[in-house]
Protein backbone atom coordinates (compact mmCIF):
# COMPACT_ATOMS: atom_id res chain seq x y z
CA UNK A 1 0.00 0.00 0.00
CA UNK A 2 1.31 3.37 -1.07
CA UNK A 3 0.80 6.47 1.03
CA UNK A 4 -2.91 6.90 2.09
CA UNK A 5 -4.02 10.16 -0.09
CA UNK A 6 -7.04 11.84 0.42
CA UNK A 7 -8.18 12.10 -3.39
CA UNK A 8 -6.37 10.25 -6.27
CA UNK A 9 -6.85 11.75 -9.94
CA UNK A 10 -6.88 9.25 -12.47
CA UNK A 11 -7.34 10.96 -16.57
CA UNK A 12 -8.54 9.28 -19.33
CA UNK A 13 -6.05 10.06 -22.31
CA UNK A 14 -7.52 7.99 -25.08
CA UNK A 15 -11.53 7.13 -25.17
CA UNK A 16 -10.54 4.82 -28.30
CA UNK A 17 -7.71 3.71 -30.66
CA UNK A 18 -7.80 6.69 -32.81
CA UNK A 19 -8.93 9.52 -30.33
CA UNK A 20 -6.80 12.41 -30.24
CA UNK A 21 -3.23 11.89 -30.16
CA UNK A 22 -2.05 14.69 -28.17
CA UNK A 23 -4.68 14.29 -25.52
CA UNK A 24 -2.52 11.81 -23.06
CA UNK A 25 0.04 14.11 -23.78
CA UNK A 26 -1.96 17.04 -22.31
CA UNK A 27 -3.50 15.37 -19.63
CA UNK A 28 0.08 14.33 -18.16
CA UNK A 29 1.43 18.21 -19.03
CA UNK A 30 -1.15 20.30 -18.48
CA UNK A 31 -2.01 19.27 -14.61
CA UNK A 32 -1.98 17.48 -11.47
CA UNK A 33 -3.05 13.58 -12.26
CA UNK A 34 -1.88 10.89 -10.14
CA UNK A 35 -3.31 8.20 -13.12
CA UNK A 36 -3.25 7.84 -17.01
CA UNK A 37 -6.29 5.58 -18.14
CA UNK A 38 -5.82 4.62 -22.12
CA UNK A 39 -8.89 2.61 -23.77
CA UNK A 40 -7.87 0.99 -26.87
CA UNK A 41 -10.09 -1.61 -27.67
CA UNK A 42 -13.43 -1.14 -29.07
CA UNK A 43 -14.92 -4.78 -29.84
CA UNK A 44 -13.35 -5.43 -33.24
CA UNK A 45 -10.14 -4.56 -32.65
CA UNK A 46 -9.09 -7.62 -31.60
CA UNK A 47 -9.62 -9.44 -34.38
CA UNK A 48 -7.31 -6.75 -36.47
CA UNK A 49 -4.89 -6.98 -34.08
CA UNK A 50 -5.02 -10.98 -34.58
CA UNK A 51 -4.89 -10.77 -38.40
CA UNK A 52 -1.13 -8.04 -37.51
CA UNK A 53 0.00 -11.08 -35.45
CA UNK A 54 -0.35 -13.35 -37.86
CA UNK A 55 1.75 -11.48 -40.11
CA UNK A 56 4.60 -10.67 -37.59
CA UNK A 57 4.87 -12.09 -34.31
CA UNK A 58 5.89 -9.27 -33.02
CA UNK A 59 2.65 -6.97 -33.91
CA UNK A 60 -0.70 -7.41 -32.36
CA UNK A 61 -1.03 -4.58 -29.82
CA UNK A 62 -2.06 -0.79 -30.26
CA UNK A 63 1.51 0.81 -31.54
CA UNK A 64 0.13 4.08 -30.62
CA UNK A 65 1.11 3.28 -27.44
CA UNK A 66 4.83 3.36 -28.38
CA UNK A 67 5.84 6.79 -29.37
CA UNK A 68 3.47 8.04 -27.12
CA UNK A 69 5.47 6.16 -23.85
CA UNK A 70 8.82 7.60 -25.76
CA UNK A 71 6.92 11.07 -25.55
CA UNK A 72 5.80 10.81 -21.94
CA UNK A 73 7.29 8.31 -19.92
CA UNK A 74 10.36 10.13 -18.07
CA UNK A 75 7.40 13.01 -17.05
CA UNK A 76 5.23 10.11 -15.87
CA UNK A 77 8.25 8.92 -13.77
CA UNK A 78 9.28 12.39 -12.39
CA UNK A 79 5.66 13.13 -11.35
CA UNK A 80 5.04 10.15 -9.99
CA UNK A 81 2.10 9.26 -12.25
CA UNK A 82 1.04 5.58 -13.34
CA UNK A 83 -0.21 4.25 -16.83
CA UNK A 84 -3.41 1.85 -17.28
CA UNK A 85 -3.98 0.74 -20.63
CA UNK A 86 -5.33 -1.88 -22.60
CA UNK A 87 -3.14 -1.50 -25.63
CA UNK A 88 -1.75 -5.02 -24.94
CA UNK A 89 -4.37 -6.46 -27.08
CA UNK A 90 -3.39 -9.75 -28.76
CA UNK A 91 0.20 -8.98 -27.64
CA UNK A 92 0.43 -7.78 -24.35
CA UNK A 93 3.71 -9.21 -23.82
CA UNK A 94 5.74 -7.93 -26.84
CA UNK A 95 3.84 -4.37 -26.45
CA UNK A 96 5.24 -4.32 -22.84
CA UNK A 97 8.78 -5.40 -24.37
CA UNK A 98 8.44 -2.87 -26.49
CA UNK A 99 7.64 -0.27 -23.83
CA UNK A 100 10.63 -1.44 -22.12
CA UNK A 101 12.53 -1.09 -25.19
CA UNK A 102 11.98 2.94 -25.04
CA UNK A 103 12.07 2.70 -21.53
CA UNK A 104 15.60 1.64 -21.72
CA UNK A 105 16.56 4.26 -24.62
CA UNK A 106 15.42 7.13 -22.52
CA UNK A 107 17.77 6.40 -19.63
CA UNK A 108 15.25 5.02 -17.30
CA UNK A 109 16.96 1.67 -16.88
CA UNK A 110 16.29 0.69 -12.98
CA UNK A 111 13.73 3.47 -12.43
CA UNK A 112 10.64 1.60 -13.41
CA UNK A 113 8.53 -1.60 -13.78
CA UNK A 114 6.18 -2.60 -16.12
CA UNK A 115 3.37 -4.61 -15.45
CA UNK A 116 1.74 -7.29 -17.98
CA UNK A 117 -1.77 -8.71 -17.78
CA UNK A 118 -2.13 -12.05 -19.65
CA UNK A 119 -4.68 -14.97 -19.20
CA UNK A 120 -7.42 -13.52 -21.49
CA UNK A 121 -6.70 -14.94 -24.76
CA UNK A 122 -8.45 -18.31 -25.23
CA UNK A 123 -8.23 -18.71 -28.84
CA UNK A 124 -5.97 -21.35 -28.13
CA UNK A 125 -8.35 -23.65 -25.71
CA UNK A 126 -11.77 -23.34 -28.26
CA UNK A 127 -11.67 -26.53 -28.63
CA UNK A 128 -11.47 -28.21 -25.61
CA UNK A 129 -13.46 -25.72 -24.23
CA UNK A 130 -16.20 -26.64 -26.40
CA UNK A 131 -15.54 -30.48 -26.11
CA UNK A 132 -15.86 -30.05 -22.37
CA UNK A 133 -19.58 -28.75 -22.75
CA UNK A 134 -19.27 -24.49 -22.83
CA UNK A 135 -20.79 -23.86 -25.62
CA UNK A 136 -19.70 -20.21 -25.68
CA UNK A 137 -23.24 -19.51 -27.08
CA UNK A 138 -24.15 -15.99 -28.89
CA UNK A 139 -25.24 -14.12 -25.92
CA UNK A 140 -27.42 -11.95 -28.27
CA UNK A 141 -28.75 -15.08 -30.60
CA UNK A 142 -28.42 -18.41 -28.69
CA UNK A 143 -26.15 -20.09 -30.89
CA UNK A 144 -23.49 -22.08 -30.24
CA UNK A 145 -20.11 -21.38 -31.04
CA UNK A 146 -19.97 -24.60 -32.95
CA UNK A 147 -21.69 -23.07 -36.13
CA UNK A 148 -18.80 -20.54 -37.05
CA UNK A 149 -16.33 -22.37 -35.31
CA UNK A 150 -13.58 -22.72 -38.45
CA UNK A 151 -14.06 -19.06 -38.91
CA UNK A 152 -13.25 -17.97 -35.52
CA UNK A 153 -10.06 -14.82 -35.36
CA UNK A 154 -9.58 -14.45 -31.75
CA UNK A 155 -11.42 -15.08 -28.45
CA UNK A 156 -11.02 -13.07 -25.54
CA UNK A 157 -12.34 -13.07 -21.99
CA UNK A 158 -12.93 -9.59 -20.28
CA UNK A 159 -10.91 -9.40 -17.31
CA UNK A 160 -11.47 -6.64 -14.80
CA UNK A 161 -9.65 -4.49 -12.15
CA UNK A 162 -7.85 -6.86 -9.80
CA UNK A 163 -5.10 -8.58 -11.93
CA UNK A 164 -4.06 -4.78 -12.56
CA UNK A 165 -4.45 -4.31 -8.88
CA UNK A 166 -2.33 -6.78 -8.12
CA UNK A 167 0.41 -5.28 -10.99
CA UNK A 168 0.54 -2.02 -8.90
CA UNK A 169 0.73 -3.45 -5.65
CA UNK A 170 3.82 -5.29 -7.41
CA UNK A 171 5.35 -1.49 -8.39
CA UNK A 172 4.72 -1.00 -11.68
CA UNK A 173 4.57 2.62 -13.22
CA UNK A 174 2.86 1.02 -16.64
CA UNK A 175 0.72 -1.75 -16.77
CA UNK A 176 -0.43 -3.03 -20.14
CA UNK A 177 -3.08 -5.55 -20.31
CA UNK A 178 -4.84 -7.09 -23.57
CA UNK A 179 -8.56 -7.61 -23.03
CA UNK A 180 -9.62 -5.81 -20.16
CA UNK A 181 -12.90 -3.81 -19.13
CA UNK A 182 -12.50 0.25 -20.04
CA UNK A 183 -13.60 0.38 -16.17
CA UNK A 184 -11.36 -1.77 -14.63
CA UNK A 185 -8.45 0.62 -16.16
CA UNK A 186 -9.61 3.36 -13.46
CA UNK A 187 -11.13 1.28 -11.38
CA UNK A 188 -7.81 -0.53 -10.08
CA UNK A 189 -6.08 2.49 -8.86
CA UNK A 190 -8.76 3.28 -6.93
CA UNK A 191 -8.60 -0.18 -5.21
CA UNK A 192 -5.18 -0.30 -4.70
CA UNK A 193 -4.89 3.24 -3.55
CA UNK A 194 -7.56 3.20 -1.01
CA UNK A 195 -7.45 -0.51 -0.10
CA UNK A 196 -10.95 -1.25 -1.02
CA UNK A 197 -12.22 -4.90 -0.95
CA UNK A 198 -13.29 -7.28 -2.99
CA UNK A 199 -16.41 -7.60 -1.41
CA UNK A 200 -16.81 -3.60 -0.86
CA UNK A 201 -19.62 -3.80 -3.72
CA UNK A 202 -20.59 -0.14 -2.88
CA UNK A 203 -17.36 1.25 -4.08
CA UNK A 204 -16.57 -1.10 -6.20
CA UNK A 205 -19.59 0.06 -8.32
CA UNK A 206 -18.78 3.79 -7.61
CA UNK A 207 -15.34 3.30 -9.74
CA UNK A 208 -16.95 1.03 -12.09
CA UNK A 209 -19.24 4.03 -12.61
CA UNK A 210 -16.65 6.74 -12.17
CA UNK A 211 -14.70 4.39 -15.55
CA UNK A 212 -17.62 4.52 -17.41
CA UNK A 213 -18.19 8.38 -17.14
CA UNK A 214 -14.69 8.67 -18.59
CA UNK A 215 -13.94 5.71 -20.83
CA UNK A 216 -15.20 7.05 -23.70
CA UNK A 217 -12.37 10.68 -23.72
CA UNK A 218 -14.02 14.35 -24.15
CA UNK A 219 -17.59 12.46 -25.08
CA UNK A 220 -18.17 13.49 -21.13
CA UNK A 221 -16.16 17.00 -21.15
CA UNK A 222 -18.37 18.68 -24.27
CA UNK A 223 -17.74 16.26 -27.25
CA UNK A 224 -20.61 14.89 -28.67
CA UNK A 225 -23.00 16.55 -26.44
CA UNK A 226 -26.44 17.73 -27.39
CA UNK A 227 -26.75 19.86 -24.42
CA UNK A 228 -26.59 23.63 -25.51
CA UNK A 229 -23.31 22.54 -27.90
CA UNK A 230 -23.57 25.71 -29.81
CA UNK A 231 -22.63 27.72 -25.81
CA UNK A 232 -19.86 24.82 -25.41
CA UNK A 233 -16.35 26.52 -25.13
CA UNK A 234 -13.52 26.04 -27.42
CA UNK A 235 -13.77 22.51 -28.45
CA UNK A 236 -10.78 23.04 -30.24
CA UNK A 237 -8.98 22.56 -27.22
CA UNK A 238 -11.27 20.68 -25.26
CA UNK A 239 -9.60 19.20 -22.13
CA UNK A 240 -10.45 15.22 -21.49
CA UNK A 241 -11.74 14.10 -18.02
CA UNK A 242 -10.53 13.28 -15.03
CA UNK A 243 -12.04 11.67 -11.93
CA UNK A 244 -10.91 12.48 -8.51
CA UNK A 245 -12.16 9.55 -6.26
CA UNK A 246 -11.84 9.80 -2.75
CA UNK A 247 -12.05 6.92 -0.52
CA UNK A 248 -15.09 6.74 0.88
CA UNK A 249 -16.24 6.12 -3.37
CA UNK A 250 -17.66 9.65 -4.44
CA UNK A 251 -15.59 11.28 -6.54
CA UNK A 252 -16.09 14.61 -9.06
CA UNK A 253 -15.60 14.99 -12.66
CA UNK A 254 -13.09 17.95 -13.90
CA UNK A 255 -10.70 18.29 -16.21
CA UNK A 256 -7.84 20.17 -16.72
CA UNK A 257 -7.66 24.32 -15.96
CA UNK A 258 -7.59 26.52 -18.97
CA UNK A 259 -8.58 23.64 -21.56
CA UNK A 260 -11.97 23.85 -23.43
CA UNK A 261 -15.18 21.86 -23.43
CA UNK A 262 -17.44 21.70 -20.17
CA UNK A 263 -18.31 19.42 -17.70
CA UNK A 264 -21.69 19.53 -16.51
CA UNK A 265 -24.27 17.61 -14.61
CA UNK A 266 -26.03 17.15 -18.33
CA UNK A 267 -22.68 16.53 -20.43
CA UNK A 268 -22.23 13.90 -17.49
CA UNK A 269 -25.77 12.53 -17.75
CA UNK A 270 -25.42 11.91 -21.64
CA UNK A 271 -22.12 9.91 -20.66
CA UNK A 272 -23.99 7.82 -18.43
CA UNK A 273 -26.88 6.85 -20.63
CA UNK A 274 -24.13 5.87 -23.57
CA UNK A 275 -24.74 2.14 -24.35
CA UNK A 276 -26.40 1.34 -21.43
CA UNK A 277 -28.70 -1.67 -20.78
CA UNK A 278 -30.82 -2.40 -17.92
CA UNK A 279 -29.07 0.72 -15.55
CA UNK A 280 -29.53 -1.31 -12.45
CA UNK A 281 -27.58 -4.09 -13.84
CA UNK A 282 -24.30 -2.69 -14.94
CA UNK A 283 -22.46 -5.82 -15.26
CA UNK A 284 -18.41 -5.85 -15.36
CA UNK A 285 -16.51 -8.71 -14.15
CA UNK A 286 -15.85 -6.97 -10.43
CA UNK A 287 -19.44 -6.31 -9.41
CA UNK A 288 -23.05 -5.15 -10.90
CA UNK A 289 -23.26 -1.67 -10.30
CA UNK A 290 -27.15 0.20 -10.32
CA UNK A 291 -27.18 3.40 -12.41
CA UNK A 292 -30.04 4.02 -10.84
CA UNK A 293 -28.79 5.17 -7.20
CA UNK A 294 -26.29 7.65 -9.18
CA UNK A 295 -26.36 11.32 -7.53
CA UNK A 296 -24.72 13.91 -9.49
CA UNK A 297 -24.62 17.77 -8.39
CA UNK A 298 -22.88 20.84 -9.84
CA UNK A 299 -19.16 21.65 -7.64
CA UNK A 300 -18.46 24.16 -9.53
CA UNK A 301 -16.70 25.73 -12.81
CA UNK A 302 -16.56 22.09 -14.72
CA UNK A 303 -17.29 20.28 -11.72
CA UNK A 304 -19.67 17.57 -11.09
CA UNK A 305 -19.56 15.95 -8.03
CA UNK A 306 -20.64 12.12 -7.85
CA UNK A 307 -22.43 10.35 -5.00
CA UNK A 308 -24.85 7.68 -3.68
CA UNK A 309 -23.49 4.87 -5.90
CA UNK A 310 -24.67 1.33 -5.02
CA UNK A 311 -23.59 -2.32 -6.29
CA UNK A 312 -23.76 -5.56 -5.71
CA UNK A 313 -21.86 -9.10 -5.76
CA UNK A 314 -19.90 -9.78 -9.23
CA UNK A 315 -21.41 -12.80 -11.49
CA UNK A 316 -20.16 -15.88 -11.73
CA UNK A 317 -19.35 -15.14 -15.27
CA UNK A 318 -17.05 -13.58 -17.83
CA UNK A 319 -17.90 -12.13 -21.04
CA UNK A 320 -15.83 -13.26 -23.89
CA UNK A 321 -15.20 -11.58 -26.81
CA UNK A 322 -15.21 -13.94 -30.10
CA UNK A 323 -14.75 -12.25 -33.59
CA UNK A 324 -15.48 -14.36 -36.64
CA UNK A 325 -14.85 -14.21 -40.37
CA UNK A 326 -18.34 -13.30 -41.59
CA UNK A 327 -18.26 -12.35 -45.81
CA UNK A 328 -17.10 -9.55 -47.49
CA UNK A 329 -18.76 -6.08 -47.67
CA UNK A 330 -18.21 -3.07 -49.89
CA UNK A 331 -19.99 0.77 -50.03
CA UNK A 332 -19.49 2.66 -53.30
CA UNK A 333 -21.18 6.49 -53.47
CA UNK A 334 -22.25 8.53 -55.74
CA UNK A 335 -23.45 12.45 -55.53
CA UNK A 336 -26.52 13.64 -57.36
CA UNK A 337 -26.92 17.40 -58.35
CA UNK A 338 -29.94 19.52 -58.48
CA UNK A 339 -32.46 19.37 -59.96
CA UNK A 340 -34.55 16.34 -58.72
CA UNK A 341 -31.40 15.38 -57.08
CA UNK A 342 -33.42 12.38 -55.00
CA UNK A 343 -34.71 11.46 -58.29
CA UNK A 344 -31.88 10.51 -60.13
CA UNK A 345 -30.08 8.48 -57.15
CA UNK A 346 -33.09 6.22 -56.30
CA UNK A 347 -33.35 6.17 -60.49
CA UNK A 348 -29.59 5.43 -60.16
CA UNK A 349 -30.11 2.40 -57.36
CA UNK A 350 -32.37 1.03 -59.81
CA UNK A 351 -30.18 0.49 -62.64
CA UNK A 352 -27.70 -0.48 -60.56
CA UNK A 353 -30.01 -3.42 -58.75
CA UNK A 354 -30.68 -4.31 -62.06
CA UNK A 355 -27.49 -4.65 -63.59
CA UNK A 356 -26.66 -6.74 -60.22
CA UNK A 357 -29.33 -8.67 -60.97
CA UNK A 358 -28.26 -9.45 -64.67
CA UNK A 359 -24.89 -10.81 -63.74
CA UNK A 360 -26.39 -13.06 -61.68
CA UNK A 361 -24.61 -11.70 -58.51
CA UNK A 362 -25.84 -13.11 -55.28
CA UNK A 363 -25.83 -11.09 -51.90
CA UNK A 364 -26.60 -11.46 -48.38
CA UNK A 365 -27.56 -7.70 -48.50
CA UNK A 366 -27.94 -4.85 -50.53
CA UNK A 367 -28.74 -1.93 -48.67
CA UNK A 368 -28.88 1.90 -50.67
CA UNK A 369 -29.09 5.04 -48.34
CA UNK A 370 -29.55 8.53 -49.58
CA UNK A 371 -27.09 10.54 -47.77
CA UNK A 372 -28.96 14.53 -47.36
CA UNK A 373 -31.89 12.80 -47.47
CA UNK A 374 -33.25 9.57 -45.14
CA UNK A 375 -29.32 7.83 -44.33
CA UNK A 376 -29.90 8.71 -40.60
CA UNK A 377 -33.34 9.18 -39.53
CA UNK A 378 -34.60 7.13 -42.19
CA UNK A 379 -38.32 7.61 -42.91
CA UNK A 380 -38.66 9.75 -39.57
CA UNK A 381 -37.01 12.77 -41.48
CA UNK A 382 -40.39 12.69 -43.82
CA UNK A 383 -40.56 12.88 -47.48
CA UNK A 384 -37.18 14.33 -49.45
CA UNK A 385 -37.14 17.36 -50.76
CA UNK A 386 -37.86 17.61 -54.22
CA UNK A 387 -35.35 20.75 -54.45
CA UNK A 388 -32.06 19.77 -52.26
CA UNK A 389 -29.23 20.99 -53.85
CA UNK A 390 -27.77 17.32 -54.02
CA UNK A 391 -28.25 13.90 -53.03
CA UNK A 392 -25.28 11.31 -52.35
CA UNK A 393 -26.17 8.01 -53.42
CA UNK A 394 -24.41 4.69 -50.89
CA UNK A 395 -25.04 1.38 -52.04
CA UNK A 396 -23.56 -1.71 -49.83
CA UNK A 397 -23.28 -5.22 -50.10
CA UNK A 398 -22.19 -7.79 -48.15
CA UNK A 399 -22.06 -11.48 -49.00
CA UNK A 400 -19.83 -14.86 -48.61
CA UNK A 401 -18.46 -14.54 -51.96
CA UNK A 402 -15.35 -12.48 -52.43
CA UNK A 403 -15.73 -12.35 -56.34
CA UNK A 404 -19.45 -11.20 -56.27
CA UNK A 405 -18.64 -8.19 -53.87
CA UNK A 406 -15.45 -7.29 -55.84
CA UNK A 407 -17.46 -7.20 -59.26
CA UNK A 408 -20.35 -4.51 -57.65
CA UNK A 409 -17.30 -2.53 -57.16
CA UNK A 410 -16.61 -2.13 -60.62
CA UNK A 411 -20.41 -1.43 -61.02
CA UNK A 412 -20.81 1.96 -59.66
CA UNK A 413 -17.84 4.06 -61.92
CA UNK A 414 -20.23 2.73 -65.11
CA UNK A 415 -23.12 4.92 -63.13
CA UNK A 416 -21.88 8.49 -64.45
CA UNK A 417 -22.03 7.67 -67.94
CA UNK A 418 -24.47 5.03 -68.30
CA UNK A 419 -27.17 6.67 -65.74
CA UNK A 420 -28.73 9.86 -64.91
CA UNK A 421 -27.04 13.01 -65.27
CA UNK A 422 -25.66 15.10 -62.87
CA UNK A 423 -23.53 12.99 -61.18
CA UNK A 424 -19.63 13.72 -59.52
CA UNK A 425 -18.31 12.62 -56.72
CA UNK A 426 -16.39 9.42 -57.88
CA UNK A 427 -12.37 11.05 -57.33
CA UNK A 428 -12.23 8.25 -55.03
CA UNK A 429 -11.68 5.31 -57.32
CA UNK A 430 -13.54 1.85 -56.97
CA UNK A 431 -14.25 1.11 -53.72
CA UNK A 432 -12.66 -1.18 -51.23
CA UNK A 433 -13.42 -5.04 -50.54
CA UNK A 434 -13.62 -5.32 -47.16
CA UNK A 435 -13.38 -8.79 -45.01
CA UNK A 436 -16.21 -8.86 -42.48
CA UNK A 437 -14.93 -9.35 -39.39
CA UNK A 438 -18.15 -9.28 -37.02
CA UNK A 439 -18.61 -10.25 -33.34
CA UNK A 440 -19.80 -13.04 -31.03
CA UNK A 441 -20.45 -11.96 -27.36
CA UNK A 442 -20.26 -15.00 -24.98
CA UNK A 443 -20.03 -15.90 -21.31
CA UNK A 444 -17.61 -18.14 -19.54
CA UNK A 445 -17.78 -19.66 -16.12
CA UNK A 446 -15.07 -17.00 -14.38
CA UNK A 447 -12.87 -20.15 -12.53
CA UNK A 448 -11.93 -21.31 -16.53
CA UNK A 449 -9.84 -17.88 -16.39
CA UNK A 450 -6.72 -17.74 -14.96
CA UNK A 451 -5.07 -14.32 -15.23
CA UNK A 452 -1.86 -13.44 -15.18
CA UNK A 453 0.75 -10.59 -14.12
CA UNK A 454 4.07 -10.24 -14.52
CA UNK A 455 6.13 -7.07 -13.36
CA UNK A 456 9.55 -6.84 -14.11
CA UNK A 457 11.91 -3.81 -13.58
CA UNK A 458 13.30 -1.93 -16.77
CA UNK B 1 -50.91 21.78 -27.25
CA UNK B 2 -48.65 18.98 -29.31
CA UNK B 3 -44.85 19.61 -28.28
CA UNK B 4 -41.06 17.94 -30.18
CA UNK B 5 -39.37 15.82 -27.33
CA UNK B 6 -36.58 17.95 -28.61
CA UNK B 7 -38.29 20.81 -26.38
CA UNK B 8 -38.38 18.35 -22.96
CA UNK B 9 -34.98 16.65 -23.85
CA UNK B 10 -31.61 16.10 -24.73
CA UNK B 11 -30.38 12.33 -25.60
CA UNK B 12 -27.23 10.18 -26.42
CA UNK B 13 -27.72 7.04 -28.40
CA UNK B 14 -25.47 3.51 -28.86
CA UNK B 15 -25.17 -0.14 -29.93
CA UNK B 16 -24.63 -3.37 -28.63
CA UNK B 17 -24.73 -5.31 -31.34
CA UNK B 18 -27.63 -5.49 -33.46
CA UNK B 19 -29.45 -2.98 -30.15
CA UNK B 20 -29.75 0.94 -30.06
CA UNK B 21 -29.64 2.20 -27.04
CA UNK B 22 -31.21 5.89 -26.90
CA UNK B 23 -30.96 7.57 -23.57
CA UNK B 24 -33.59 10.32 -23.03
CA UNK B 25 -32.38 13.26 -20.54
CA UNK B 26 -35.44 15.69 -19.24
CA UNK B 27 -33.82 19.05 -20.03
CA UNK B 28 -35.67 20.33 -16.67
CA UNK B 29 -36.58 17.96 -13.93
CA UNK B 30 -40.42 19.07 -14.02
CA UNK B 31 -39.90 17.61 -17.70
CA UNK B 32 -39.27 14.23 -16.33
CA UNK B 33 -43.18 12.80 -15.50
CA UNK B 34 -44.24 13.99 -18.28
CA UNK B 35 -41.44 12.00 -20.45
CA UNK B 36 -42.50 9.29 -18.44
CA UNK B 37 -46.24 9.37 -18.92
CA UNK B 38 -45.80 10.08 -22.56
CA UNK B 39 -42.71 7.76 -23.96
CA UNK B 40 -43.83 4.78 -23.48
CA UNK B 41 -41.80 1.79 -24.97
CA UNK B 42 -45.24 1.15 -26.87
CA UNK B 43 -45.41 4.52 -28.41
CA UNK B 44 -41.01 4.68 -29.29
CA UNK B 45 -41.90 1.60 -31.17
CA UNK B 46 -44.68 3.12 -33.32
CA UNK B 47 -42.39 6.30 -33.58
CA UNK B 48 -38.73 3.86 -35.13
CA UNK B 49 -41.41 2.13 -37.25
CA UNK B 50 -39.84 0.70 -40.40
CA UNK B 51 -36.30 1.06 -38.53
CA UNK B 52 -36.92 -0.80 -35.18
CA UNK B 53 -38.01 -4.61 -36.37
CA UNK B 54 -37.41 -6.05 -32.81
CA UNK B 55 -39.26 -5.02 -29.51
CA UNK B 56 -38.58 -1.67 -27.32
CA UNK B 57 -37.63 -1.85 -23.74
CA UNK B 58 -37.77 1.01 -21.17
CA UNK B 59 -36.27 1.46 -18.14
CA UNK B 60 -36.19 4.58 -16.41
CA UNK B 61 -33.70 6.58 -13.95
CA UNK B 62 -35.36 9.03 -11.66
CA UNK B 63 -32.47 10.08 -10.05
CA UNK B 64 -31.36 11.61 -13.76
CA UNK B 65 -34.50 12.03 -15.09
CA UNK B 66 -34.05 9.68 -17.56
CA UNK B 67 -35.30 7.12 -19.55
CA UNK B 68 -33.30 4.44 -21.56
CA UNK B 69 -34.94 2.69 -24.22
CA UNK B 70 -33.37 -0.49 -25.78
CA UNK B 71 -34.70 -0.27 -29.91
CA UNK B 72 -33.38 -4.73 -30.72
CA UNK B 73 -33.06 -5.28 -34.47
CA UNK B 74 -32.17 -2.15 -35.36
CA UNK B 75 -28.89 -1.53 -36.87
CA UNK B 76 -28.89 -4.12 -40.07
CA UNK B 77 -27.05 -6.80 -38.10
CA UNK B 78 -24.59 -4.34 -35.92
CA UNK B 79 -21.00 -3.73 -35.78
CA UNK B 80 -19.12 -5.04 -38.97
CA UNK B 81 -22.26 -6.88 -40.60
CA UNK B 82 -24.12 -3.39 -40.83
CA UNK B 83 -24.08 -1.72 -44.10
CA UNK B 84 -25.48 1.34 -42.29
CA UNK B 85 -24.24 4.64 -41.88
CA UNK B 86 -25.27 4.70 -38.57
CA UNK B 87 -24.25 1.33 -38.00
CA UNK B 88 -23.64 2.44 -34.11
CA UNK B 89 -26.80 3.99 -34.29
CA UNK B 90 -25.10 7.17 -32.95
CA UNK B 91 -28.02 9.23 -34.44
CA UNK B 92 -30.84 7.55 -32.73
CA UNK B 93 -31.09 9.82 -30.52
CA UNK B 94 -32.10 13.50 -32.28
CA UNK B 95 -34.30 10.71 -34.43
CA UNK B 96 -36.44 10.29 -30.87
CA UNK B 97 -36.37 13.64 -30.20
CA UNK B 98 -38.37 14.22 -33.73
CA UNK B 99 -41.54 12.39 -31.71
CA UNK B 100 -44.18 14.59 -30.78
CA UNK B 101 -46.17 14.27 -27.90
CA UNK B 102 -49.44 16.04 -26.33
CA UNK B 103 -49.51 17.64 -23.60
CA UNK B 104 -52.59 19.21 -22.02
CA UNK B 105 -52.62 23.04 -22.14
CA UNK B 106 -52.99 23.88 -18.59
CA UNK B 107 -49.77 21.64 -17.26
CA UNK B 108 -48.07 23.19 -20.64
CA UNK B 109 -48.49 26.66 -19.16
CA UNK B 110 -47.68 25.84 -15.70
CA UNK B 111 -44.19 24.07 -17.16
CA UNK B 112 -43.79 26.99 -19.17
CA UNK B 113 -43.71 25.62 -22.51
CA UNK B 114 -44.56 26.79 -25.54
CA UNK B 115 -42.99 29.96 -24.37
CA UNK B 116 -39.33 30.16 -25.82
CA UNK B 117 -36.81 29.91 -23.59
Amino acid sequence: MSTKRETIRVACGQGFWGDLLDAPVRQVSEGPIDYLMLDYLAEVTMSIMQKQRARDPRAGYARDFIPLMREILPLCVERDIRVTANAGGVNPTGCAEAVRDVARELGLAGRLKIGTVTGDDIMGRLDELLARGIELRNMDTGEPLAHVRERVQSANAYLGAWPIVEALRRGARVVVTGRATDTGLTLAPLIYEFGWGENDWNRLAAGTVAGHIIECGAQVSGGNCQYEWQAIPDLANVGFPIVEASADGTFVVTKHEGTGGRVNVPSVKEQLVYEMGDPAGYITPDCVADFTTIRLENAGRDRVRVRGVRGRPATEFLKVSISYSAGFKAVGTLVYAWPDAYAKARAADQILRARLERLGLKFEQILAEFVGANATHGPLAGEPSTDAPEVQLRVGVRGPDRAAVERFTKEIAPLILTGPPAVTGFAGGRPKVEEVVAYWPALIPKMEIEPRVEVTEV
Amino acid sequence: MRIKLLKLAHARSGDKGDTANVGLIALREEFYPVLVREVTAERVKTHFRGICKGEVERFELPNLGALNFLLHESLGGGGTLSLMTDAQGKTFSTALLRMEIDVPDEEARELNLGVER
